[in-house]
C-alpha cells in the first residue's frame, strides 16, 4: 500500500469537492470567508480520520446487516466529541458562523462514502491514510471558495482587507447566490479542462 | 398569528435549501423531471413533520429530562434513521398507493441533512411541539417549492443546443439555482 499515491487520490485525482462533487450543503454554506472553511474543512477531516480507523478497525466483527447503523453510530459519537472540543477551545465567533454544520457532518455523504467503499475493506492505519488523503482534499475545496468568496465579497483575503473601497465589493458573493455561482464556474473550469484532455465530465 | 411567521419564515424568508443550503444532495440529484421533483418534496415533507414531532417528544421527556442532551446527535440520527425505515413497512402494508409514489425516495432521505436540519434547529429556537410541527411544515413546503422549480428549470432548458458544453449539468443547474437564490432573497422585506 502505497500512502503517498493515497493522499495524492484524495486530495487530486478523487477530490471529494471538484471530481465527486459530493457534500454540496457545507461546502456552500459555510465558506462566506477562507478562516470559516478551513476551520470546517479540518473539523470535517478530524471526523473522517478517526471514524474511518474506528470502522476499519472493528470492521470483521460487525455483521453485514448492521453496518451501516454501527458507522452511523459511530461517526455520530466522533462528531459529539468534535462538538464539544470545539465548544469548549474555539472562539464564539467561529462555532456561531459554522453552526448547525458543525453537527451536520454526521450526514455528511463523504464520510459514508470513504467508509463503504475503503475502511470497510482495509487496514485501519491504511484507512486512516486514505481519510487523511480525502479531508484534505474537501478541506482544499473549501478554502478555494471560500478565498474566492471573501474576495470578491469583502475585499479580504483571511480577514487582512485588500480592497478598502467598499464600493467595488460585491456583496452578493458572501450572499447565498455568490456560493451557487462560484461552485457553478468552478465545476464549468474543470469540466471544460477535463473535456481537452479527452476525459469525461463530471 | 406567532405560529403563521415562523410558517413563512422556514418556507420562504429562510428557504431551507436557497438561503440556509441544506438538503442539496436530493435539490440536484432528483431535480431533473418534475414529476419526481415533487415526489421527492412531498416525501421530504412527510418525514419532516413525523421525524420533529418524535424527536422533539424524545428531546423534553428524556434527554431533558435525564440531563444528557449531549447525546442529542447520536440519538435524533437513530430516531430519524428508524422513523424512515418504519413509515417504510408501515406504508408498504397500509397505504400501498402513498407507497409507490414515495417509496423510492424514503431511504435516500434518511441521510438527507435537512431532516437532521430541523429537528436541531427546533431543539434550539427551543420551540414548543406546535411551533415545531409548524416549522418543518414550512421546510418541507419550501423544499418542495424549490425542488419543483428548479426542475421546471432545468425541464425547459434541457437539451438546448444552445448551451455551452462545458456547463452542461450540474454548472447549469448551479447557475440557476444561484438565480431563483436572488428571487428568494427578495422575500426577506416582507416581515
Amino acid at each position: 500500500m502505497n500512502y503517498f499515491k493515497l493522499i495524492k487520490n484524495g486530495i487530486v485525482n478523487q477530490n471529494p469537492v471538484f471530481v465527486q462533487v459530493m457534500s454540496l450543503c457545507p461546502l456552500l454554506a459555510v465558506t462566506t470567508s477562507a478562516v470559516n472553511a478551513i476551520t470546517m474543512g479540518l473539523a470535517t477531516t478530524a471526523v473522517l480520520i478517526c471514524a474511518c480507523f474506528a470502522i476499519s478497525a472493528v470492521r470483521k466483527v460487525i455483521p453485514s446487516e448492521i453496518r451501516i447503523v454501527v458507522s452511523v453510530i459511530i461517526v455520530a459519537g466522533f462528531v459529539t466529541i468534535l462538538q464539544l472540543v470545539m465548544e469548549a477551545y474555539l472562539p464564539p465567533a467561529i462555532n456561531e458562523s459554522l453552526g448547525i454544520f458543525i453537527p451536520l457532518i454526521v450526514v455528511n455523504c463523504i464520510l459514508f462514502a470513504r467508509i463503504e467503499s475503503f475502511a470497510s475493506k482495509n487496514k485501519p492505519f491504511a484507512s486512516a491514510v486514505d481519510a487523511l488523503g480525502m479531508g484534505l482534499g474537501f478541506t482544499l475545496g473549501l478554502f478555494v471558495i471560500g478565498v474566492i468568496r471573501e474576495f470578491f465579497g469583502s475585499g479580504a483575503v483571511f480577514g487582512i482587507e485588500l480592497i478598502s473601497d467598499t464600493n467595488s465589493h460585491m456583496v452578493i458573493m458572501v450572499l447565498a447566490p455568490g456560493a451557487f455561482f462560484t461552485l457553478g464556474a468552478l465545476i464549468m473550469i474543470i469540466h471544460s479542462i477535463r473535456r481537452r484532455r479527452g476525459g469525461v465530465g463530471v | 398569528m406567532n405560529l403563521f411567521l415562523i410558517l413563512i419564515g422556514a418556507a420562504l424568508i429562510n428557504n431551507y435549501v436557497l438561503v440556509q443550503f441544506l438538503g442539496m444532495c436530493p435539490y440536484f440529484g432528483v431535480s431533473k423531471k418534475s414529476e419526481t421533483a415533487l415526489g421527492m418534496g412531498v416525501a421530504v415533507m412527510f418525514v419532516m413533520v413525523v421525524a420533529s414531532t418524535m424527536t422533539h417528544l424524545f428531546h423534553q421527556h428524556i434527554l431533558v429530562r435525564f440531563e444528557i442532551e449531549y447525546l442529542q446527535t447520536i440519538v435524533f440520527i437513530l430516531i430519524i434513521a428508524s422513523i424512515v425505515q418504519f413509515l417504510e413497512v408501515f406504508m408498504k402494508k397500509n397505504f400501498p398507493a402513498l407507497y409507490a409514489m414515495l417509496g423510492v425516495y424514503l431511504p435516500l432521505i434518511t441521510t438527507n441533512c435537512v431532516i437532521f436540519a430541523v429537528t436541531i434547529i427546533n431543539v434550539n429556537n427551543e420551540y414548543t411541539l406546535i411551533e415545531a410541527i409548524i416549522e418543518s411544515l414550512g421546510a418541507g413546503l419550501g423544499f418542495t417549492l424549490a425542488i419543483v422549480l428548479l426542475a421546471g428549470i432545468r425541464e425547459k432548458y434541457n437539451n438546448n443546443p444552445d448551451i455551452p458544453e462545458a456547463f452542461e449539468g450540474l454548472p447549469m443547474a448551479l447557475f440557476a439555482a444561484g438565480l431563483m437564490s436572488i428571487a428568494f432573497m427578495g422575500f426577506q422585506g416582507i416581515i
